[in-house]
């Protein structure tokens, strides 16, 4: 590791430690704990939307996948800015008007019934852990490479960096600490793509024809097939990335830290704009490092290709450009898990604890003591899950987060804003089948089951499909309408309550 | 501001919520943005699953388009575009939804006003 390099990690970690200083003082209730008060402007929650999204899996991952796979690579940049529209659409504004902390707030303000805020924190938990999960053995992995430490140490500084942040600055903190990331990576990405282009002579055509020679593919990389070749596999892995952004709790969280429906609105728009340029940009990281690092040295330094982007900045800027980025994704790994962390504390301090054991009857004291202590648990938790799990593959531990959050969560939330005959019933059953049926099919899926070498267990898959959207997904919508239509009860009274509320932003 | 109405044991008296759901403004108002929101919804995944429909089931896309670049980039291009328009447009919508909501808000909170003062 360089100089120049440390001298970058130690500036990124100093700036975030000096930004939860100024937020810890301004973080005293639980509303500013969870929710920054709801302080947020447009664009200010824009970016930090932005930089949720933006995490060490869109950044290295995508860059990755587009210099190994072309244009199958690509696939995720479409899938995941697509995904906006939906969240832009059907859900951001409602949850905004109806919801308080959490997406259980959002479902039990139609059904106030404790297995219904139980079961939605349920699966807003597992969503985490999985996405956690992900990010801390991605993470771990990345900052090995990038700073020849062993993983459990770069684990562990991950894991403490996120509980520091949480824990004394909240949301504040981590909103910040996300704006930032976002703004330097965008920087580094315009630095970078801006370097490939010249390196083409500022000529698209160019690159094109350029990088058909530069792999093994030949021809093939700029068109689709080179990864996805089963029809359905791929229509399934679209669906869940179109689908499960509009499920993901830390997310759907960010909708609470602005005043109202119509800064959330603006600042989905804000985010769009910002993910959209940049996932455009991620052609030029793609192409770039198939061009000028070549597939053999980024299969070389990772098999997944998460190494690609931080080695075109060697190959094209030199160490001082190298250091730049990785500091960067390593700023996007901890703004990302410290989002985690807190919609995982939301769910069992705010959710189980504070509304289901104790009835709603807690003091702002005893709400923060809940939220740290809830932040501290998901945080060893999942550090400790992480230091096993080194050896998953995070592809598809993030897939599985996608497909769940898809599967369990975005029927809920759509019967709960528009169906009027939608009942409790229908909510848990529609929330749990989500939820299992993508859990249990993913056990049985070649991710799992397999010949040795390609799978976790040796053995046969049960199930044809590694990403099992395609099934779960229209499980959960089925699993809601059946659940409403053969129980009676239903509540046209509650549901004039959540249109209004819904529509209007009104509270009464 | 009204609580007390709300967990009113009376069952037959509607609640404020009630009286605005079933305003012929608000029914309006539901009725127009469900017609804004539905066609385009339907139409972005449309869109959106017609890529991977395409690629996975025809080698349509692969055709060349503009020198070395072929359809699949250019339709994957305009998913772009579609998502910043509809981003857009629902902006410009919402906008004009958010004015019919604060007139009802409005009337019914002058309503209110003028019931309490009874």
């Amino acid at each position: 590791m360089s100089i120049v390099g440390l001298v970058f990690f130690v500036a990124i970690v100093g700036l975030t430690l000096v930004i939860t200083y100024f937020a810890a003082k301004r973080t005293n209730t639980a509303s500013e704990f969870y929710t920054a008060g709801g302080g947020l402007t447009g664009w200010q929650n824009g970016l930090a939307i932005a930089g949720d999204y933006l995490s060490a899996a869109s950044f290295l991952g995508i860059a990755g996948a587009i210099a190994l796979n072309g244009f199958d690579g690509f696939f995720f940049s479409i899938g995941y800015l697509v995904a906006y529209l939906v969240v832009l659409y059907l859900v951001a504004e409602p949850l905004r008007n109806l919801g308080k902390y959490t997406l259980a707030d959002m479902i039990h303000a139609r059904f106030e019934q404790k297995k219904v805020r139980a079961t939605a924190a349920l699966s807003t938990i597992t969503i985490v852990i999985f996405y956690m999960i992900a990010q801390l053995v991605g993470a771990g992995a990345l900052i090995q490479l990038l700073l020849g430490i062993d993983y459990w140490i770069a684990v562990l500084i991950v894991g403490v960096m996120m509980t520091i942040y949480v824990l004394f600055g909240g949301m504040t903190a981590t909103s910040w600490v996300q704006i930032i990331k976002a703004v330097l990576l965008m920087i580094g990405t315009v630095i970078i793509s801006f370097l490939v282009l010249m390196k083409f002579h500022f000529n698209i055509f160019e690159m094109f024809s350029d990088v058909k020679s530069a792999t093994s593919h030949g021809e093939n990389f700029l068109n689709p097939g080179v990864k996805y070749t089963n029809p359905v596999d791929t229509l399934s892995m679209t669906a869940a990335l179109v689908f499960g952004t509009a499920g993901l709790p830390h997310i759907l969280m960010r909708f609470f830290t602005v005043k109202d429906a119509k800064t959330a609105r603006s600042s989905v728009v804000y985010a769009t704009w910002i993910v959209g340029i940049f996932y455009i940009l991620t052609i030029f990281l793609g192409f770039g490092a198939a061009a000028f690092v070549g597939s053999e040295n980024i299969i070389a330094a990772n098999a997944a290709g998460n190494m690609a982007a931080p080695l075109l900045a060697q190959a094209l800027g030199g160490d001082m450009l190298m250091s730049f980025v990785s500091a960067v994704a390593f700023a996007t790994i901890l703004a990302v898990v410290a989002g985690l962390v807190l919609s995982g504390a939301s769910a069992f301090a705010h959710d189980i604890y504070g509304e289901i054991i104790k009835k709603g009857n807690v003091t702002e004291k005893q709400q923060m003591l809940a939220a740290r202590y809830a932040s501290i648990s998901v945080a060893v938790f999942s550090i400790l899950l992480a230091l096993f799990a080194q050896k998953m593959n995070v592809a598809f531990l993030v897939s599985l987060a996608f497909c769940v959050a898809a599967s369990a969560n975005l029927p809920v939330i759509l019967y709960t804003i528009y169906w009027k005959r939608f009942n409790t019933t229908g909510a848990v059953s529609a929330m749990l089948t989500g939820l299992l049926s993508a859990l249990i099919l993913v056990a049985v899926s070649p991710n799992v089951l397999g010949p040795e070498g390609t799978a976790i267990f040796v053995g046969t898959p049960l199930f044809p499909l590694t990403n099992p959207a395609i099934v779960s997904i229209p499980a959960g919508f089925l699993a809601g309408y059946i659940g409403t239509v053969l129980s009676a009860k239903s509540d046209a009274r509650k549901f004039a309550e959540v249109t209004v509320k819904a529509n209007t932003g009104f509270k009464g | 501001m009204e609580n007390t109405k709300l967990k009113s044991p009376l069952q037959e008296e509607k609640t404020i919520y009630e009286n605005i759901a079933s305003s012929p403004k608000f029914i309006q108002m539901v009725k127009s943005k469900n017609k804004f929101l539905v066609p385009l919804s339907v139409f972005f995944l449309l869109f959106y699953f017609s890529l991977p429909l395409l690629t996975s089931y025809s080698n349509i896309l692969n055709k060349p388009a503009l020198g070395p670049i072929s359809w699949v980039w250019i339709f994957a291009f305009a998913q772009f575009i579609m998502t910043w328009s509809l981003s857009m447009i629902y902006v410009r919508k919402a906008n004009q939804f958010d004015q019919l909501s604060d007139e009802i808000l409005n009337d019914f909170q002058a309503e209110d006003k003028g019931e309490q003062q009874l």
